[in-house]
């Protein structure tokens, strides 16, 4: 794997992306920011008139927003790493093309995982903008939540791509997506806290990479001063996720596109 | 130097999937400036040959170098001097025209300049100018096909692979694309071929090999393999009925040795291969066989492939 390479890669997908980026804006920005409105300023309403127990006295904005941003950021990584990917490798094949140049397989799914980070780079940057107007940013810190989008769109950008590389047909996908990806959006500490799942459901929590990224995000955008200790923590989780899926995904890839 | 090392060696070259053997131990070479066609039916292994040089499928034993280099070390500085024409398109499909030619020249590490350049004159050569803001879906097969000839001669390829070109194409379309290629090989571009068009290797090809079961059966020119495997003329009888030409089969088996042709019985008429076709043709009806027509002509490519890789189908 070259750091060119993977750049070529990753300048082939910014170069598709400006000929679809319309059907993105919905999912990836519009989306988030209609549940920033419902949820933040709708239900908050409600909830913020009621008993405000949220952790750190925080109104209900101010804690969905880093929420939906990692939320987003994962669901963003999701889609882009199933069907593309048996784009490439089946119904169109253009990674067959690219490892007939120089570039290898490994080059053609890191690229992939970088890709996804820029694309999550971009919708968190809106997103943040969007939700720091309406006042669900309190803290300059609240910019430290963009690397930490990244992070969590590559932590499910690259097992899921590795995956979707052993896949002859996408049969499977909708499953992930209803199955996975969706319980995990609601689950992970994105609209409550974690502490209200009954005991014996959170550590389930706790093992999900998005919860990961929201608390990353939420201690960013509140500045509640997290522990270095436990943000350095966050980060791991994350960062295994993305190594595991990376290594696997050069073998899967490997395998599909070089025989 | 002299007469210069050959482009691609291969030694007891073997492709295995698990237990399955598509490339069984075969050996060839192709130098530089020649078109060399690997010719064989469907599953013969020649994809997975052509997979081998194009250094996207590791070799399973043997040997086999290219540009003098090692696939297993020197993959990505053999791709960079490759171009690859698949059997199928890989193009990107919602890109226009121009900017597959771009992003593929980017893959080499091409300047941006570099490409503008190139790119311009491939459009030209593959007759799409007019199509190079298009996007690539809506063209036609035979655009298609050009386009990725063009695409993969961005990188001015020392050696072009063709898997299949023409496969799929109208006759129009084959014929266009077939003056490209020779132009290509005018210009000295080292190329090999793949196919199961006689017409093609007969048109194309200053040397091919043919493969049947992983295994290579022949080598040589056209004009060797035809003098080499099939005789001068090959004699066509038909019968208006089936009994007719059971009849008439039993009786040539009998006699036409002594005319000096072999007899092949078809399921819908009777092939008579021999040096002298007339004389054959006046032997035959003289012994009193009746066809409805009669066709006398030269042997060609597809009489030597038949024969060597026979006449059933393989479907796996």
């Amino acid at each position: 794997m070259a750091a060119t390479a993977v750049l070529r890669v990753v300048e082939r997908e910014a170069r598709v992306f400006r000929h679809l980026w319309r059907g993105s804006v919905f999912s990836n920005f519009l989306a988030p920011v209609l549940f920033l409105g419902a949820m933040g300023l709708g239900l908050g309403g409600l909830i913020d008139d009621g008993a405000g127990e949220l952790p750190g006295g925080l109104d209900y904005l101010t804690f969905v927003t880093p929420g939906l941003l990692a939320a987003t950021a994962m669901q963003g990584a999701a889609s882009e790493s199933l069907w593309p990917v048996m784009a490439g490798t089946k119904w169109i094949r253009t990674y067959h093309g690219m490892v007939a140049t120089p570039l290898s397989a490994t080059d053609v799914f890191v690229g992939h995982v970088v890709w996804a980070g820029v694309r999550a780079a971009v919708a968190a940057t809106a997103f943040l903008a969007v939700a720091a107007a309406l006042g669900g940013v309190p803290s300059a810190w609240g910019v430290v939540a963009l690397p930490a989008a990244v992070l969590t769109a590559t932590a499910f950008a690259a097992p899921l791509a590795a995956f979707a590389g052993t896949q002859d047909t996408d049969v499977s996908f909708p499953v992930i997506m209803r199955l996975g990806v969706m319980p995990l959006f609601l689950f992970s500490g994105t609209f409550f806290p974690v502490a209200q799942l009954p005991g014996a459901v959170q550590p389930v929590a706790w093992i999900s990479p998005l919860w990961h990224g929201v608390e990353l995000c939420r201690a960013a955008t509140t500045g509640s001063g997290m522990a270095p200790i436990v943000a350095a923590g966050h980060v791991a989780a994350l960062g295994a996720c993305a190594a595991a899926g990376c290594w696997w995904g050069s073998r899967t890839f490997g395998r599909r596109l070089t025989q | 130097m002299q007469g210069g090392s050959p482009l691609i060696h291969a030694r007891s070259l073997t492709k295995r999937f698990g237990d399955f053997v598509a490339v069984d131990g075969i050996d060839f070479e192709v130098h530089r400036g020649e078109t060399f066609g690997f010719l064989g039916p469907n599953g013969a292994g020649k994809s997975s040959t052509m997979r081998m040089i194009g250094c996207v499928s590791p070799i399973s034993a043997g040997t086999l170098r290219i540009l003098g280099m090692d696939p297993v070390t020197d993959g990505p500085a053999i791709r960079s001097r490759l171009g690859v024409v698949p059997q199928e398109d890989t193009l990107d499909t919602e890109l226009t025209v121009w900017d597959n030619l771009v992003i593929y020249g980017r893959y080499f590490g091409l300047t941006r300049a570099e490409i503008r350049e190139r790119a311009t004159e491939l459009l030209a050569f593959a007759r799409l100018e007019e199509r190079a803001r298009d996007r690539v879906d809506p063209l036609s097969g035979g655009m298609k096909r050009r386009l990725t000839i063009a695409r993969a001669l961005i990188n001015r390829p020392e050696l072009l692979l063709l898997d299949e070109p023409t496969t799929g194409l109208d006759p129009q379309a084959r014929h266009l694309l077939w003056e490209r290629l020779y132009r290509l090989k005018r210009e000295g571009v080292t190329q090999v071929i793949t196919t199961h068009y006689m017409d093609e290797a007969e048109q194309l090809c200053d040397r091919l090999v043919i493969m049947d079961r992983a295994r290579i059966v022949a080598e040589g020119s056209p004009r060797q393999l035809i003098e080499r495997h099939a005789t001068r003329d090959v004699v066509e009888l038909r019968f208006t009925t089936h009994d007719e030409q059971d009849a008439a089969a039993e009786a040539l088996s009998a006699t036409a040795g002594g005319a000096g042709a072999e007899v092949e019985p078809l399921p819908d008429r009777i092939l008579l291969y021999t040096g002298d076709g007339d004389g054959t043709v006046a032997a035959v009806t003289g012994n009193g066989v009746q066809p409805s027509s009669v066709l006398v002509r030269r042997s060609t490519l597809e009489d030597v492939f038949l024969r060597l890789t026979g006449r059933t189908l393989e479907d796996e």
